[in-house]
């Protein structure tokens, strides 16, 4: 019975997962390391590269600040709409980055209530479609450890003078740095591979607002499988990079 | 916005309260409230409800969405279980890769399963532009949502009451379905809530799989992509709205169960 139950559940992790991902590696380099590094060196894909931590390097700063800010806005004080705040939070998990990418589209496009000029097909919106599908996970693994830390030991700061700033730099911070890290390996995670939104309100022009997830969709469809499969690899490099990262962090989180 | 501290005692007037709410008020509204709000406004209902290839892709999408979700709750407790009740050679590796599929870019996951299972398959399967290629993209992007939730219930999970039940002649089955499965349901739930939300949207993971057959492998996801570039935003809308409205449901849903399992001590 436990052995069977183990064979079926790993079967299916390597049906579904482990083979894919592994055969993807091997096609990507079946025609050797040269032509995997031409694929991930040419022009188009340099830029891609670059605009991709471009852009994540906007909005997961961006989306860290508000992620602590807003984690204790909801967690330690009581105000009307803290409910919907609440719900706003989660809305980008559960809802399609195709819908997002449409959101910005119909805002910022022709006859939107905020057109304007180099938004879409441009930075500008990527950089807030990405924002938008990166927006909960740093505020979703603060909010817990919050609730948990209670608020004894920053009273006991605030009783003792020390104000609001010196209160969480000294009191706070240090308990919740561990899930802020987390929260910030799954932004970048979730940043550097966003497609559907991304698609939707960059226009996908090769060489200018094409990201690498962008890149590998692009190259599949124009029948450069083997660049897609190199540009793919690199992608899930990063990806499994992420994973390293946040497996050696969830130890810290558990042991605090 | 009027904010006042929690029990805090209030020995001068903090300006941190009304700070810390209006950024992420003024924040939350413009990176995703305003643009929400323009959807909705913009959205055109009525061509939407009429057209019979919009119809076809929110009906499609619903029916693989429930399966994958359905598919999830048995084979994301099982392997919970396994990960969590079984040991064995390499189970800490196991355990890193269910999260591959949050770290793994959409459209890599796609053009992954297209490898393996797409036109130029070593196993000769051939599930491109087929409702069976669906499925398996749906069910790899699902994956760690059912697995996640219910693996620190069952860690945090008693055996006593198991080896009880066990010791009084209960089979493994019954032990199962009357003291865990019980402990384990609502974060079944809330599990397959969430992996029913992103099998609803998912776009990047299909994408390359639908192919462009309407009425046959759009999902609604496609098809919004599809009236986007065929220039119809406002029918795009349309079935925009519909997704959103499910999004919100699921989130209702899985906060009141959420609270249920909270006050049963769950």
């Amino acid at each position: 019975m436990r052995y069977a139950l183990r064979f079926a559940t790993l079967g299916y992790l390597f049906v579904l997962l482990v083979a894919p991902v592994g055969l993807v590696f091997y096609r990507a380099f079946e025609h050797g390391f040269g032509t995997f590094w031409d694929a991930i060196t040419s022009p188009d894909a340099i830029h891609a590269l670059k605009l991709t931590l471009i852009i994540t390097a906007i909005a997961v700063p961006a989306n860290t600040v508000f992620g602590i800010v807003c984690a204790l806005a909801i967690v330690r004080y009581r105000f009307p709409g803290a409910g919907v705040m609440n719900a706003l939070v989660d809305l980008p998990l559960a809802l399609s980055p195709v819908v997002v990418g449409l959101s910005l589209l119909l805002l910022y496009g022709r006859g939107g209530w905020l057109q304007g000029h180099n938004i879409l097909f441009a930075l500008p919106s990527m950089v807030l479609a990405t924002m938008f599908v990166s927006l909960p996970f740093v505020v979703r693994e603060v909010v817990p450890v919050l609730r948990e830390i209670g608020t004894e030991q920053e009273q006991a700061a605030s009783t003792l003078g020390a104000s609001a700033l010196q209160t969480f730099r000294r009191v706070t911070w240090p308990s919740i740095r561990w899930a802020v890290a987390y929260g910030v390996v799954l932004t970048t995670a979730r940043s550097l591979g966003e497609f559907g939104a991304v698609t939707v309100v960059s226009g996908s022009i090769s060489g200018r607002t094409e990201t690498l997830a962008l890149l590998v969709g692009d190259r599949y469809e124009q029948f450069d499988a083997t660049g897609a499969y190199a540009a793919a690899v690199l992608l899930a490099l990063l990806a499994i990079g992420t994973l390293l990262v946040m497996y050696r962090l969830r130890p810290k989180e558990e042991t605090r | 916005m009027a904010a006042r501290s929690l029990p805090l005692p209030a020995r001068r007037v903090s300006v941190a309260p009304a700070l810390t709410i209006g950024f992420s008020v003024t924040y939350l509204s413009l990176i995703v409230l305003l643009p929400i709000a323009a959807l909705v406004w913009h959205a055109n209902t009525w061509s939407a409800g009429t057209n019979p290839e919009a119809i076809s892709a929110l009906r499609l999408t619903l029916f693989l969405s429930v399966v994958v979700a359905l598919v999830q709750a048995v084979a994301g407790t099982a392997v919970a279980w396994t990960l969590v009740r079984d040991r064995f050679f390499g189970q800490r590796v196991v355990d890193a890769l269910i999260d591959l599929p949050f770290a793994l870019p959409t459209i890599v996951a796609g053009l992954v399963l297209l490898v393996l299972y797409g036109p130029r398959s070593p196993v000769g399967v051939h599930a491109a532009f087929t409702r069976w290629g669906l499925f398996l993209a749906l069910l790899f992007v699902t994956l760690p949502f059912v697995v996640r939730t219910v693996q620190p219930v069952l860690l945090e999970l008693d055996t006593e009451l198991e080896d009880a039940a066990a010791s009084l002649g209960a089979s493994p089955l019954t032990t199962f379905r009357r003291i865990v499965l019980p402990n384990i349901l609502p974060a079944i739930l809330s599990g397959v809530a969430m992996a029913f939300a992103r099998a609803i949207g998912e776009f990047g993971a299909v994408v390359l799989i639908a192919g462009n057959l309407p009425l046959k492998t759009e999902v609604a996801s496609v098809y919004i992509v599809g009236q986007i570039g065929g220039g119809d935003p406002g029918g795009a809308a349309a079935v925009s709205v519909v997704l959103l409205c499910i999004s919100f449901g699921v989130l209702l849903g899985v906060g009141a169960l959420r609270r249920w399992a909270t006050r049963h001590d769950l």
